[in-house]
């Protein structure tokens, strides 16, 4: 079990999900086009890829500061609502774990249910409305008890979206016809989440690499 | 009224660059030309496509502010949002920047025309706002 997470870990997370974000990019707008206007993969798609450069090109190495900044990214280069409301999510979660060098996983779901106030607050909305909320309130709840739990959650949440009608955003103009769809946001919020716990599995089976070999050395040595 | 010569700016925010872009025209039109407030549309996304640009709110809000206040009115969703998160962060808004809660047209013309009078931010917020009363029947 990963019981402190760095800098490293956070920016392993946030590559990840840039990754995951260009892989399913096609799928998200598919989505979109269904019950919104077609531009979710493009949007998000642009708002990762400002995120990687900015991580790049910073040395931040507190957890916070690069969920911040990767916050700060998103907000400005999305160009749809997902941008303030993913933005405020890293931000705020980012602002809640401060400038500590190592947070644990419990730390992490605090601050992320910070965030996910936020984003409640921010959009008006709740679980129940077909939206990000309905895979990231699942995730942070489950996140105390594995990253395994809090990404199946998540899955779980979105697929939970497709008999939901919407109630907030462009998709609630659809009314019923909203139903039968899978929302696009609570979609790409699984997506982070299991980027989470994938950084999460990478990092377990690093460590013990590392403890194998390091095990193999000693034995060598004695 | 505000302090000296200082007017309040205004920034109008939509999706279309075309929209935002015509309803501030339409304001500094119908509030007299010379001696109007500042206004400046941000419409669309940097790219030129539908869709909101926090950078370009943030730079259509510096260019009006004159140290009395930025009205900012917005049309919907990802615009509501953007600038709400913009306000949250602090320091990408012009001190003294609001958003208003109006309707995007008439709020505009209320907002330029009282601002334009040299009115003050709550004053234009005020205006702006009570234009959700204005009855077409």
């Amino acid at each position: 079990m990963l019981d402190v997470l760095d800098g490293d870990f956070f920016r392993r997370w946030l590559s990840t999900a840039a990754t995951a974000v260009d892989r399913e990019a096609d799928r998200l707008t598919d989505l979109d086009s269904a019950i919104g206007d077609a531009d979710h993969g493009a949007n998000l798609r642009r708002g990762f890829t400002a995120v990687t450069e900015a991580l790049a090109g910073s040395d931040a190495t507190a957890p916070g500061a690069l969920l911040a900044l990767a916050g700060r990214q998103l907000i400005s280069k999305v160009g749809g609502a997902s941008g303030p409301l993913y933005g405020t999510l890293l931000r705020t979660a980012g602002k809640a774990l401060g400038d500590a060098g190592e947070v644990s996983r419990e730390e992490l779901a605090q601050a992320l249910r910070a965030g996910v106030d936020a984003v409640a607050k921010l959009g008006g909305g709740a679980p129940g409305d077909k939206t990000m909320l309905d895979a990231l309130v699942p995730a942070v709840e489950a996140l105390p008890a594995s990253f395994d739990a809090a990404r199946d959650a998540a899955g779980k949440g979105a697929e939970a979206t497709i008999p939901l009608q919407a109630r907030k955003g462009r998709a609630s103009y659809l009314g019923e016809r909203s139903i039968g769809h899978q929302d696009p946001g609570a979609t790409s919020s699984a997506l982070l989440i299991a980027a989470l716990a994938e950084s999460a599995e990478n990092e377990k089976n690093a460590e013990k690499a590392k403890n194998a070999k390091n095990a193999k050395n000693a034995g060598g040595a004695a | 009224m505000s302090d000296g010569a200082k007017q309040v700016g205004v920034v109008l925010v939509s999706h279309s660059a075309a929209v935002a872009a015509s309803v501030a025209e339409l304001a500094a039109g119908l509030a007299g030309g010379a001696g109007a407030a500042p206004v400046a549309p941000a419409g669309g996304t940097e790219d030129g496509d539908l869709g909101t640009s926090a950078e370009l709110i943030a730079r259509a809000a510096r260019s009006v502010d004159r140290g009395a206040g930025v009205a900012v009115l917005v049309d919907l969703g990802s615009a509501v949002l953007t600038v709400k998160a913009l306000l949250a962060e602090g320091d990408e808004l012009p001190d003294g920047a609001r958003l208003v809660d109006a309707p995007f047209v008439e709020g505009a013309v209320a907002a330029v025309v009282t601002a334009s009078a040299g009115a003050d931010l709550d004053a234009v917020e005020t205006a702006a706002r009570e234009a959700y009363g204005y009855r077409k029947e």
